[in-house]
């Protein structure tokens, strides 16, 4: 029985635009702008100021609570200033505005190699939260945080997320095949951090390639299993991959450790490994930049912070580009303009040349959306809901469930703006439950 | 016949018994309702908008007789019902002056930042991006306002804006809590000078998204005689209780952010009625 879950759908994947390109290093920044808020959780701290002189990888931010990461310099030069700039969530937020000298001048301990075996496990948590790694998948949430789960939850599994399953995107189906090693290290460090759990690998059906690889590396190691999934979107959110692979349901509210596993994208697991082994902080990144709105699709190593429009520029942009979009087109964030720093979420940027509007009808309950939700979640009634600003009855059907893969839009025959409408609702349960 | 006669009186037996069982039932089992709570429903609005905190007016009405609610909670209640209310309750209320919303926008003139085309609802709009016109703080025009107004005292304008029907509003203050940028506020009816801006962005900012916006150059503050106006965060604001509508701060206002709204009140300008007052007192 092949490996899944229930619902889904099967949007074309336009992977064929980029999926052969090489990683190229993006054209090197004279300017980059590091956002204090590029991870879920408390804003980062700066600890730098403005004429400071800073080295690559040197500290420039520290966490600014438990739940939140460090920010660190990607290129060696000088503070200009810690300013509001506009951030991919559309509210202007703090980024310290680094000036890059182009001499690559790494900071003290930085990018020496080390032997991550002969470390404890707690040196290896410390080294990952040094380095300010957050789930390069697009979530970014803080990675130490999920590698320490509370005691009373017993871990028996690690997945390594290559599934990749929204539509467009290459970066992390690059990575597995030009990096398989990277990537394979890293997830040997966190399932080592993990207590040497058992590790399992997802790939879609549509990279065979990078699964052929991943499986022969993996050979060597028994406690990594390599599992080919069908194509099926969103099959790499992350309670739909433990379903389809370990065949456990996270319950409602909970969190993937509630059922003994943790999910670490692929992404993550190469940061994971430069933090460890190359003492090398988080400051680089593989994004894919597509689209029918590029001339040139391609795959970049970006450094965080670094502006978008000269990348853009690379690939070739074309006039009249409607829509660009951070992320996806499934659940990515569409931008109003291309004068955006890049930060440690950014798995993709996707150029469209149209954009068609619908007008949304009436509901005419034909359930598909139903039927496709992967949660199990009613799409119909909570948007109806949501339409008749019924916010708080949106709880009763479990909203707060909803994992946003967009779905019941892409689904439905009437075009009806159902995502959309949940994120009120879940907003609004929320603020009421805050009240409370 | 017989048959007739036996199921005539064994049905009014039946009927005599339950009859009995129910008048004990009523007498033993009886719920003390406090009458007040009745001749309360009476003069209380009837409009069930929830203002006052509680699942609509006879939850209201309960609170006040349990002492769990103030009768100044009811936003809604015109003065002659709020001291009729006091009446039933025993209790003395002071006057206060009716509420009504005011909406501190006049929209700003510069092209959005971006196409919206999702759902037609000013919080679904700032959660796309952080809204889409160019000054964060401004009214998005997209009518939540009056759709979550219970008394129809609310309509959108051709100018984009929400306009306030002030005979009909009660100041229920649904309009301000729908409002997801904090646009409207409630103030003194009697009250018709109000800064009709919303925006805490620096001033050159406000200015290039703007050219009627608040930015923060004290003239208001300054000029004031009441100290009724401070400004804060490149914002003015007018503490009610000290405003005497006198307009002075209207006549300085360099972007017209401060508006007498008296005209769209069908009252003469507030600083035409304060200087006849003035000559009257002497």
């Amino acid at each position: 029985m092949a490996r899944t879950f229930k619902g889904g759908v099967h949007p074309h994947d336009y992977k064929e635009l980029s999926k052969d390109r090489p990683i190229e290093d993006a054209p090197a920044p004279d300017v980059v702008f590091v956002s204090l808020r590029q991870h879920i959780g408390a804003p980062s701290k700066p600890v730098v100021k403005p004429g400071d002189e800073v080295k690559k990888g040197q500290l420039i931010a520290e966490p600014g609570g438990f739940v939140s990461a460090a920010c660190h310099s990607p290129v060696s030069g000088k503070v200009k200033s810690i300013k509001p700039r506009p951030h991919m969530m559309g509210t202007p937020v703090d980024a310290i505005e680094i000036e890059n000298d182009g001499r690559e001048e790494w900071a003290e301990e930085c990018n020496v190699p080390a032997d991550w075996e002969k470390l404890s496990v707690d040196e290896l948590k410390k080294k990952i939260a040094a380095a300010g790694i957050v789930g390069l998948g697009g979530a970014t949430f803080p990675t130490h945080v999920k590698l320490s789960p509370p005691p009373d939850k017993k871990i028996d599994a690690a997945i390594l997320n290559g599934v990749e399953c929204e539509p467009y995107l290459t970066a992390d189906h690059r990575l597995m095949l030009e990096q398989p090693d990277r990537v394979l290290e890293g997830f040997r460090i966190i399932q080592r951090i993990l207590g040497g759990v058992k590790g399992y690998i997802g790939i879609e059906a549509n990279k065979p390639d990078a699964y052929m690889l991943m499986k022969e590396k993996a050979m060597k190691y028994p406690d990594i299993e390599v599992v080919m999934l069908p194509v099926k979107y969103p099959q790499g959110a992350e309670k739909q991959l433990i379903k389809a692979i370990l065949d456990r349901e996270v319950p409602s509210g909970g969190l993937p450790m509630d059922v003994g596993c943790v999910v670490q994208n692929v992404g993550t697991a190469a940061a994971v490994y430069d933090a460890c082994a190359r003492n090398v902080p988080l400051i680089e990144r593989i994004m894919t930049v597509t689209g029918d709105g590029v001339e040139r699709p391609a795959n970049y190593r970006i450094r965080i912070g670094q502006m978008l429009t000269p990348i853009l520029e690379r690939s070739g942009l074309k006039e009249g580009v409607r829509k660009l979009i951070f992320g996806g087109p499934m659940m990515g964030l569409a931008q109003a303009g291309p004068d955006i720093p890049l930060a440690k979420g950014n798995s993709g940027v996707v150029a469209m040349m149209e954009a068609p509007l619908f007008e949304p009808r009436m509901c005419i309950r034909c359930s598909r959306c139903v039927d496709h939700c992967p949660m199990g979640l009613e799409p119909s009634v909570l948007s109806l809901l949501s339409e008749a600003r019924r916010y708080l009855e949106m709880a009763e059907h479990d909203v707060l469930d909803c994992i946003e893969c967009g779905v019941c839009t892409y689904i439905c025959p009437a075009r009806r703006p159902i995502v959309q409408q949940i994120k009120i609702g879940k907003q609004k349960v929320l603020e009421a439950r805050k009240k409370k | 016949m017989e048959t007739v006669v036996v199921g005539v009186v064994i049905l009014g037996l039946l009927g005599l018994l339950f009859g009995f069982g129910l008048a004990m039932a009523g007498k033993v089992f009886a719920v003390d309702v406090d009458p007040r709570v009745e001749k309360l429903l009476d003069v209380l609005p009837g409009a069930n908008c929830g203002a006052c905190g509680n699942p609509g007016c006879s939850g209201f009405a309960e609170g006040l007789v349990e002492g769990r609610c103030d009768l100044n909670d009811c936003p809604v209640c015109s003065p002659e019902a709020r001291k009729a209310a006091a009446e039933i309750l025993g209790v003395e209320v002071g006057e206060t002056e009716r509420r009504i919303a005011v909406v501190h926008c006049r929209r700003e003139t510069v092209p959005p930042r971006f196409e919206y085309h999702g759902v037609k609802d000013c919080a679904a709009a700032q959660i796309v991006y952080g809204g889409f016109t160019t000054c964060r703080y401004g009214c998005l025009g997209l009518g939540t306002c009056v759709e979550a107004c219970p008394f129809g005292a609310m309509y959108m304008g051709e100018d984009g804006l929400p306009h306030i029907i002030e005979d009909k509003c009660t100041g229920c203050g649904n309009c301000v809590r729908a409002c997801p940028r904090g646009v409207i506020s409630l103030a003194p009816v009697s009250r018709d000078v109000h800064v009709l801006c919303n925006s805490k962005h620096p001033g050159k900012y406000t200015r290039d998204c703007c050219t009627h916006g608040c930015i923060g150059c004290k003239r208001c503050e300054k000029t004031c005689k009441h100290g009724a106006i401070t400004v804060t965060d490149f914002l003015a604001t007018i503490d009610y209780d000290k405003c005497v509508n006198c307009g002075e701060c209207v006549e300085v206002c360099p972007t017209g952010a401060i508006g007498d709204v008296s005209l769209l009140r069908d009252r003469k300008p507030a600083r035409e009625r304060y200087a006849a007052t003035a000559a009257q007192e002497g």
